[in-house]
């Protein structure tokens, strides 16, 4: 047990091994800092934390150090003795601030990072109103293509190294000064800019709502920037149980196909005599129609196929919703996307492995473990749905695709193929395809920005999604549909859903009540 | 007084003073011979600790006290590293030591490997310094040929590795921690201490830095005892508590504007004056001395009033300079204008800062361009101000820096603003001559 005094307020760290940073946020003071980044190693360059530290004697006694201490570098022991808004902190963290912005462009108005800002933050809160300096300052180059998605405002770099240690330590690939591996959020000031967001919008008008990458396995959190409707950017949120602190390029910038045009923006049935039907009005009673005749007729006659990118809530209640219109209605696995092999990081060239930090998994959906669950406790076992197709034709199959991109189609020849043999095909997807041109029901999808509910990654973490913008007019979030195709009542709540899982489903038990921790619940027990 | 003989520098003038027959006939590495027969590591710490030898380098840390700081019963291997980087400006002692006797510091080096418990050693030359380098490595080479060097020397089981290492040309590699950055191959940023290079140091393992005048005194202690080395220079002063006292021969190195500039070996605690007058032919033209730099750069400036200021580690410090440094006095003369002095010792800084801390990175360049900026006449009185308060905040001392290279750029600016005031002020105000050709030249372009 160790207590740590911060500005005269005692808190207990335990046993952890924290240093004064952390120590003194835990007493919810904060220490200003710009190279300290807990996931890379220690520089304490920037001089920015810099506090007056001192020690508890046993009798009572505090012997303060003479010399300011930076707080990123000091481990905090039992009765260590932090100011922080003292003359002397003050002044020391005034001074650093003068330093930095000495050469420091100031040119807010037309920098991206203005409103998420340390350097606009730690000015207000710590630094002086003006520069002393008089003299011309230093206007080094810009490199506006430092990568294919990173601008490099040098001017504006403070010289905080996290984004070198980050290619160093993390990635592996340790490019010398240079950073084309996503680390922008690292980046404490506008120096690093995404070449994507990059004059888009002012940050201040973006809305923030918690979420999670659809486009691996790993789940990574996220946040997810919108304004209007429209996802502007993808930002890493911190969780040690899922990735850590950071995500990848292709998560980061592999959400454009959420504000596509192309997308399917309204449901649609083709009537043999060419009346066609477009509105849910009137589907959703025909196509509930239409698959009672088929179970009437041939109770095993009903297929259903759950796609990776469903949430837990979706698959739940289109299983439900199936077994309803027969119990002998088959439940079975879409594709898998899976693009080569899991990518490790960081790299090395040594032949000893070093310690993982982040992976970008090759299976590139996220959600692959919960609908197998799902699958697993109506059906026993899951059967993929090329491997059921080649062996049964249908006579109705529901495909519950809702693929997230737009640019590679989910399915090959072959498969289209196998579905063409089906007399009845509705599918809810995204984009259209040829599989949607040849479906006589057809079902938008919502984006995964549109909709809430539950992921379950690779290794059995269930996060929670929240939606962040609403549909097209037209379009309803997939538990909506299968909600309303259930004749249940009101709007989709995926707590509610989500006890409802718990209960009947036991791989799902911890998620009972419905809530779900921001950083989300490991189902499996890890070792 | 009796005329001090130099101990240190008694072979440079001598034919052939590198090669290492001449050496050997001279008594050379019989001291070693004699270490590895009789004395154990630790009575070579305890003689050394008893000489009062203090590091050479610039801060003049006990020697033997260094040493001790390496774990104990550690496995190894223990690294030892010897700075040759001597880049602190007018300093040469180590040069010449390196390339007219390199086998008495060879032989310090392996009476400190020996001490120390190294298994290989890391000789960091400076870059500019070519001849020193290849000195050193035809030493290294003969002492292998000759059984000095390499596994179990002269038969006893230590065994020593050398390795020649050429410096990376930046004043931030003497610092013993940005030495060894560079010398793993990296970027010579100074670590963050703790942990000390002794517990952590080269290639992750403890490491002993000393300076080459520092293994070369180690040499003449094992060969003329720890008595001898404590009965040249002064004892402690007893009004400060801190100083360790100030033993054994120094080597001064006098530049600027004297008569007969050089390297002379003294006992420690000369006066500034003396060292000018007597050693380095006095003063130029005639003329007198405006102020002294007493030991390299970074340790500031003492005025012509305090020129009897002896040289020893406790001296300089009394007269408000950062400390004795490398020993290396620079004289300038009356004539010369401080705001030139001060405007070259800023442009070094600003060049040498590494750019790893904030306060260092962005002080050093922001004094230079205030400096610059007078010089060129536009200067204004709270310039001053601005000066003494950057050079006061940057360092080790206020805590706002990493390594004392910024306390060695801070203190010649607040020295300079606080002995010679009026002359800045005199020379904002109106201005010299030179200002105004200066700007006459700028106005041309």
């Amino acid at each position: 047990m160790a207590t740590v005094y911060i500005n005269d307020k005692a808190v207990d760290i335990g046993d952890k091994k924290l240093n004064l940073v952390q120590a003194a946020e835990l007493a919810g003071v904060t220490i200003p800092h710009y190279c300290y980044h807990p996931a890379l190693s220690v520089v304490a360059s920037c001089r920015m934390c810099l506090v007056e530290v001192g020690e508890k004697k046993p009798d009572g006694t505090v012997v303060m150090q003479p010399r300011v201490i930076p707080a990123c570098q000091t481990p905090a022991k039992d009765n260590t003795v932090i100011q922080t808004a003292t003359a002397k902190s003050k002044s020391a963290q005034a001074q650093t601030l003068e330093s930095i912005l000495l050469n420091h462009p100031l040119d807010c108005p037309v920098c991206d990072k203005a409103g998420e800002c340390k350097l606009q933050d730690y000015s207000y809160n710590y630094g002086n109103s003006e520069s002393r300096m008089v003299d011309e300052k230093n206007t080094p180059p810009n490199k506006p293509d430092l990568g294919n998605n990173i601008s490099l405002f040098t001017d504006r770099c403070i010289m905080c190294s996290r984004c070198v240690r980050f290619t160093r330590e993390i990635s592996g690939t340790a490019e010398l000064h240079v950073v084309n591996r996503g680390v922008v959020d690292l980046c404490p000031v506008g120096a690093l800019a995404s070449k994507d967001f990059l004059y888009t919008h002012r940050v201040w008008n973006l809305k923030t709502q918690d979420s999670v990458c659809a486009g691996c396995s790993t789940g990574c959190s996220i946040h997810l920037d919108t304004n209007k409707n429209v996802v502007y950017r993808l930002r890493p949120r911190e969780n040690p149980n899922a990735q850590g602190y950071f995500m990848c390029d292709d998560g980061r910038l592999g959400y454009h196909y959420v504000n596509s045009s192309n997308r399917i923006s309204k449901p649609h049935m083709k009537s043999e005599s060419g009346a066609d039907l477009s509105s849910w009005k009137d589907i959703l009673p025909t196509l509930r129609a239409e698959l009672n005749a088929v179970a009437l007729k041939n109770p095993a006659g009903i297929a259903v196929m759950l796609s990776p990118f469903l949430t837990v809530e979706e698959g739940f209640l289109l299983a439900t919703f199936i077994k309803s219109i027969s119990h002998k209605s088959k439940l079975v696995l879409g594709p898998v996307p899976v693009i080569g092999e899991d990518d490790h990081y960081p790299k090395t060239r040594s032949s000893v492995a070093p310690q993982v930090k982040f992976t970008i998994r090759n299976e590139k959906c996220p959600n692959k473990k919960g609908i197998e669950q799902i699958i697993k406790h109506f059906e026993g076992d899951v059967i993929h749905v090329a491997d059921y197709l080649s062996k049964n034709t249908p006579e109705a199959l529901f495909i519950a695709a809702g693929y997230q991109g737009e640019e590679v189609s989910w399915f090959d020849n072959n498969l289209l193929e196998l579905f063409k043999k089906v007399k009845l095909l509705i599918t809810q997807d995204l984009f259209p395809s040829a599989l949607t041109d040849v479906s006589k029901y057809v079902i938008p999808s919502a984006a995964f920005s549109e909709k809430e509910g539950t992921f379950v990654n690779f290794a059995g973490l269930a996060q929670e999604l929240h939606w962040a913008c609403v549909p097209l007019k037209q379009v309803r979030t997939d538990g909506q549909v299968y909600l309303d195709l259930l004749e249940r009542k009101g709007l989709l709540q995926a707590a509610n859903i989500r006890d409802e899982i718990a209960k009947s489903i036991p791989y799902f038990s911890k998620l009972a009540g419905g809530k779900l921790e921001s950083n989300g619940v490991h189902l499996e027990n890890i070792s | 007084m009796a005329k001090f003989e130099p101990v240190l520098l008694k072979r440079i003038a001598k034919d052939n003073s590198d090669h290492i027959d001449s050496y050997i006939a001279d008594g050379g590495y019989l001291g070693l011979k004699k270490v590895l027969k009789d004395m154990a590591p630790a009575q070579v710490i305890d003689l050394v600790k008893a000489s009062g030898l203090r590091g050479r380098g610039g801060a003049g840390f006990p020697t033997g006290l260094k040493w001790t700081f390496l774990p104990k019963d550690h496995p190894g291997p223990i690294y030892l590293c010897i700075n040759a980087d001597e880049s602190e400006p007018c300093t040469f002692n180590n040069r010449v030591l390196m390339e007219k006797d390199p086998h008495q510091v060879l032989e310090g080096i392996i009476l400190t490997s020996y001490a120390v418990g190294a298994s290989k050693t890391f000789i960091y030359v400076r870059y500019e310094y070519g001849d020193a380098y290849r000195s050193m490595e035809r030493a290294v080479q003969q002492a292998y040929d000759k059984g000095l060097l390499g596994k179990n020397i002269q038969g006893s089981s230590f065994s020593l590795e050398a390795v020649m290492h050429k410096g990376a040309a930046a004043y931030i590699c003497g610092e013993e921690t940005g030495l060894i950055e560079s010398l793993e191959g990296k970027r010579a940023w100074p670590r963050i201490k703790p942990p000390f290079p002794a517990i952590e140091g080269a290639f992750r393992k403890p490491t002993i830095v000393n300076n080459i005048e520092t293994v070369s005194c180690v040499k003449n202690i094992i060969d003329l005892g720890a008595d001898w080395f404590k009965s040249i220079g002064i004892p402690p002063d007893p009004t400060n508590p801190r100083d360790a006292g100030s033993y054994g021969p120094k080597l001064y190195c006098v530049s600027g504007h004297v008569n007969r500039p050089g390297l002379v070996e003294l006992p420690m605690g000369i006066s500034v004056r003396e060292l000018i007058t007597e050693h380095g032919g006095g003063v130029w033209k005639n003329r007198k001395a405006k102020g002294v730099i007493p030991g390299g750069n970074s340790m500031g400036f003492m005025t012509e009033a305090e020129l009897d200021t002896k040289l020893d580690f406790n001296g300089p410090g009394k007269v408000g300079c950062l400390g004795l440094g490398t020993g290396a006095v620079t004289v300038f003369d009356d004539q010369t204008s401080i705001v030139d002095v001060l405007y070259n010792i800023c442009r070094f800084f600003a060049h040498e800062s590494c750019g790893q801390c904030t306060p260092c990175r962005e002080g050093t360049a922001w004094m230079f361009k205030i400096i610059d900026r007078i010089r060129k006449g536009h200067g204004r009185i709270e310039d001053l101000n601005i000066l003494e308060e950057v050079g006061n905040q940057i360092g080790t001392m206020p805590g706002t820096t990493i390594c004392g290279l910024a306390d060695g750029a801070g203190w010649p600016v607040k020295n300079a603003i606080r002995k010679y005031r009026n002359e800045f002020e005199s020379y904002i105000k109106n201005g010299d001559k030179k200002v105004r050709t200066l700007n006459l030249q700028m106005s041309h372009h």
